[in-house]
């Protein structure tokens, strides 16, 4: 097999995807547009790196040591699902040593039919965990704010929780955007119906990526959004109830 | 055997017959393994007098950095009488003890050279009595004078382009870490005692240079531990006998650090391996109910204190390359003993836990001998006091015990020295960047446009051809060294000559080890334009003259600091190749030559003697620090480049790989333990893999971006950050200082 991965990034020293410490691959290419998203050098274009499983294997594993018994490879992007053969391969090599598997994912290419899933379930098995973002509940609102809708993206977390796959849900918090308490109520009673959520997170808008959002010559939609405050985040993790997680620290 | 009263309660015998702390604390101390649980917090008596220094140290800086200066006294033991922090609050002082008669106060300290003394009263304003001129130019000499009568016109020429640069010839060589445990332990009497034994035995009737230097040297090491005591005395203290209990064991170690800060202003005055012998003795009066947990860690205080008000009178020269007014009081905690057992107590987290009680602050320079194999609560608490205070560095012991054994000290910024047992000639570093500028130009200075090193054939091609180049810089390198070790050999015998440390000296063994301290600058960029140079294709901008003044590279090459071996594996036989030239000549009364990559904030001054290089770093910007690599080389992140660090092998390095890391706290976990858990993390993953050193920040550029516009903002008065091998307060550092240290990578993925 010579799957070719299409990388935007390696980070040595990524800590807040995953548990621990983490090595994260940020593969190239998304079909979401979202609008507070930090990271659109990696939507489209070339990959500034392309490597086979193995020799991103051979890289990662440098950093073993730093792993001990809780970190690992954390594959994100981009939108990771994109590359789904790759992050096969990948995984497999990984999870042959016994590495820890993390899959940062939007879920937006999730489909459910029996070709895709089919693939799914090989990636399944050799992934521990799963990351998910859930952006908003209301189809309507993420639509808007990501160009796509969020049907196949809930399928995925109840086809996760059904094979009992452990994962971690993240929210972006952009006050006057993604803070609406209804949605976060619905978004909280989601959760509780699925299996194995071992964390749910609240990631606070921040304003880093504007400056790529500027060199890509894009016009910045969240223009005057403010970061929220930490009243504002504790409340919104009040209402997804984050402290009653088996990984809550 | 000799059985003082005041040591009932102690282990072991060796110790007792002979000057040896190390049997002494094996053979008593306690590990500790618990949690930080049982710290208690400041004293009424210590936030009373923090507060009062506080106020000194912000009218201090308001005047421009310097409170007061003495111009008529000269400084020696018992040039004055008793000095505290405030006259009003004396008797809260647990600890007394000051340099001069006033707090912050710098002595006047002729002997490293007059003119420097001179010059650092005048630069701020003060006026020096002439006679201390006349006494010290007319009827007696001084280190300074006695180095620039010797210098060769080589010498001076190479001293002013700045490849070789930062020298002691100006300033005292510092780096001798005196046992001050030993006043404790045994009391003035007995260190005489022993000292008029070694007087005995030295030499056999044959008149040798070093017989009579040595013979001349114990006398004189003598007459200090007396001055010693009268300096005691002054105080109200009697030292001639073991201290009695902690607080006494407390005090007569400081004095013992006391003599030598008013006798040596050397550029790094390190306290040393202090907080497991102190623990014992804390130990001993806890069980006898004695003292109280809160008194224990009061006299911790009020000794940290002393070390945050150690200061010296600098000439401006000295504070471009050394920014931020640094002493260097460096003091290690942890470790893991010979024979396995962790060597952390309570003691050590007392240490630590001065940077919550008095708030964060560059001296001490709190060390942490490092192992993955340390308790793990005490690795947490240390990530902890990292995350919040930006101000301890972490040390590899796992690399240092087998060559310094358990009881080393650290006697500079990273340097590792065996306590009471050596000493260090310490002699700044080469610069081997214009080293390879000057392989290219053929001898002339890219930036005076004059001879300096030898006038080999310089490199005429259009584009730079590795084979070539590397021949070259071999040849001027090999120059280098030698000129650089000469150099050396000759300040170290000036300063034996007219500065001799005979108090520090005092407290360290007749027969000692000396080690000749090299170092290195510009390591990542001579590495990454070596590399470019072998990868990519160098083009070479010359002037009207024919001199090679800039350099176009075009294509991509490996750098250093992305753990990709090609670039690492430059550094690796760079190092090896320039120590191995270093060690073909005639150190110094035979010391051991040993290397460091540790430029402290010299890498600014450096960098602007230096031109452009092949790397693409532009003329006359900084260097990197240190070992770490050059700014923006770092393309897969921190552990990528902590993994280029680490394969630097420590025991071609012994005198220390200094690295400088900063992380943005968010960036470092989502909460405040999953940031602890994750920082010791990297630390047992890095420091497994060998590497030496690492000095954390914790902070975003943007609070960095802030404290720069806004000094005078209340909760920047302590803001303290690492730089390469000790800590400063961000708001001391030179403008310069602070753009360089906002323009270094910060690792901020998240």
């Amino acid at each position: 097999m010579n799957t070719i991965g299409k990388i935007n990034k390696l980070e040595s020293f990524g800590l807040v995807d995953g548990p621990g410490v983490r090595y994260v691959v940020f593969l190239q290419g998304c079909a979401m547009k979202c609008k507070y998203c930090h990271n659109p050098e990696t939507w489209t274009g070339q990959a500034k790196l392309e490597m086979t499983p193995e020799q991103l294997y051979e890289k990662a594993i440098r950093y073993k040591n730093y792993w001990r018994d809780n970190g690992g490879i954390t594959v994100s992007g981009g939108e990771a699902l994109l590359q789904l053969d790759f992050i096969i391969e990948f995984f497999k090599l990984a999870h042959s040593s016994g590495i820890h598997t993390a899959l940062d994912t939007s879920g937006n290419p999730f489909r459910m039919d029996k070709e895709y899933l089919k693939e799914f379930d090989k990636l399944m098995d050799v992934t521990d965990l799963f990351i998910l973002d859930l952006k908003v509940m209301d189809n309507k609102l993420h639509e808007e704010l990501t160009s796509k809708s969020n049907k196949n993206i809930l399928e995925m977390a109840q086809y996760l929780s059904e094979n009992n796959k452990k994962m971690w849900i993240r929210h972006v918090l952009v006050p006057n955007l993604t803070d609406d308490k209804k949605d976060l109520k619905i978004m909280h009673e989601f959760i509780k119906s699925l299996n194995n959520v071992m964390r749910v997170e609240i990631l606070p808008y921040h304003t880093l990526g504007v400056a790529k959002w500027e060199q890509l010559g894009r016009k910045y939609p969240l223009e005057g959004y403010e970061v929220p405050t930490k009243e504002q985040i504790r409340e919104a993790e009040q209402i997804l109830e984050v402290d009653t997680y088996p990984d809550y620290m | 055997m000799k059985d003082y009263t005041q040591w009932k309660g102690f282990e072991g015998r060796i110790w007792k017959d002979e000057v040896n702390v190390r049997d002494f604390i094996q053979k008593n101390y306690k590990p500790y393994d618990g949690d930080e649980s049982f710290l208690a917090d400041p004293t009424d008596a210590t936030n009373k007098l923090w507060k009062a220094l506080q106020k000194l140290q912000k009218e201090e800086r308001a005047n421009g950095g310097i409170l007061d200066m003495e111009t008529e006294i000269v400084s020696s033991l018992t040039s004055y009488g008793p000095g505290y922090i405030d006259e009003n609050l004396k008797d809260l002082e647990k600890i007394v003890g000051l340099q001069t008669d006033k707090p912050l106060k710098r002595a006047f300290m002729p002997f490293g050279g007059i003119r420097m003394a001179e010059e650092a009263c005048t630069s701020n304003g003060y006026k020096p009595n002439e006679k201390l001129h006349e006494i010290f130019t007319k009827y007696s000499r001084t280190h300074n004078q006695g180095v620039f009568d010797a210098y060769t016109p080589e010498m001076k020429k190479a001293r002013h382009s700045h490849i070789i640069t930062g020298l002691p010839d100006t300033y005292g060589r510092g780096r001798i870490v005196g046992d001050y445990r030993r006043v404790a332990l045994y009391g003035i009497d007995y260190l005489i005692e022993k000292k008029k034994e070694d007087l005995l035995n030295c030499g056999d009737r044959t008149m040798t240079d070093d017989v009579i230097r040595l013979r001349e040297e114990i006398s004189r090491q003598i007459g200090a531990l007396k001055g010693l005591k009268e300096m005691a005395a002054i105080y109200g203290f009697d030292i001639s006998k073991p201290a009695q209990n902690a607080q006494e064991a407390i005090q007569w170690l400081y004095f013992g650090y006391l003599g030598a800060v008013k006798t040596q202003n050397g550029a790094a005055m390190s306290v040393g391996r202090i907080s497991t012998f102190l623990d014992i003795y804390i130990e001993r009066d806890l069980k006898e109910k004695l003292i109280t947990e809160e008194e224990a860690q009061e006299l911790i205080d009020h000794l940290v204190m002393k070390f945050r008000m150690v200061k010296f009178a600098r000439i401006p020269s000295y504070n471009q390359l050394f920014s931020g007014d640094p002493v260097w009081a460096t003091l290690e905690v942890a470790g893991i003993g010979m024979d396995g057992r962790s060597m952390v107590t309570k003691n050590d987290y007392r240490f630590l836990h001065t940077l919550e009680n008095m708030g964060p602050s560059p001296e001490p320079n709190l060390t942490v001998l490092y192992s993955p194999a340390l308790p793990e609560n005490f690795k947490k608490y240390a990530a902890k006091i990292s995350i919040d205070t930006s101000s301890i560095q972490y040390e590899n012991d796992d690399v240092m015990k087998p060559v310094w054994g358990d009881d080393y000290s650290i006697c500079c910024c990273v340097s590792a020295t065996q306590t009471g047992k050596e000493m260090q000639f310490f002699g700044a570093r080469a610069n081997l960047a214009k080293c390879l500028l000057y392989a290219i130009n053929g001898g002339v200075d890219e930036k005076e446009h004059n001879q300096v090193g030898p006038a080999y054939q310089p490199i005429t091609s259009e584009y730079l051809e590795y084979d070539e180049v590397l021949d070259k810089y071999l040849v001027m390198l090999d120059w280098l060294a030698e000129l650089y070790v000469n150099t050396l050999n000759l300040i170290q015998y000036m300063h034996d000559k007219y500065y001799y440390e005979e108090e520090e000296m005092a407290l360290i063994d007749t027969d000692v080890r000396r080690t000749f301290a090299t170092g290195i600058a510009g390591f990542s960029h001579v590495i990454d334009s070596l590399s470019a140079i072998k990868y990519a294709k160098v083009k070479v901008i010359r002037d009207e003259t024919g001199l090679a003044v800039g350099y176009e590279t075009t294509g991509e090459f490996p750098k250093y600091g992305n753990d990709d071996d090609r670039a690492d594996e430059i550094g690796e036989w760079l190092l090896k190749t320039f120590l191995t030239m270093i060690k073909k000549h005639h150190t110094y009364r035979n010391s051991e030559a040993t290397t460091s990559i540790l430029t402290i904030t010299s890498n600014v001054v450096y960098g602007k003697a230096t031109g452009a290089t092949p790397d693409g770093r532009e003329a006359f910007t900084p260097f990197a620090p240190g070992a770490s690599p050059s700014y923006g080389a770092e393309e897969n992140g921190l552990l990528a480049s902590l993994n280029s660090v680490a394969k630097i092998p420590y025991h071609w390095a012994l005198d220390g790989i200094s690295n400088t890391q900063t992380m943005n706290p968010n960036a470092l976990g989502h909460s405040e333990l999953e940031r602890i858990n994750n920082l010791a993390q990297v630390l047992d993953g890095y420091f497994a893999q060998g590497a030496h050193h690492l000095n954390v920040n914790v902070f975003g550029k943007d609070k960095l971006l802030d404290a720069m516009e806004h000094p005078e903002k209340e909760e920047y008065a302590n803001f303290t950050i690492r730089v390469s091998g000790y800590a400063v307060k961000f708001i001391d550092l030179t403008k310069e200082q602070q753009l360089d240290v906002i323009s270094r990578t910060c690792h901020e993925h998240m």
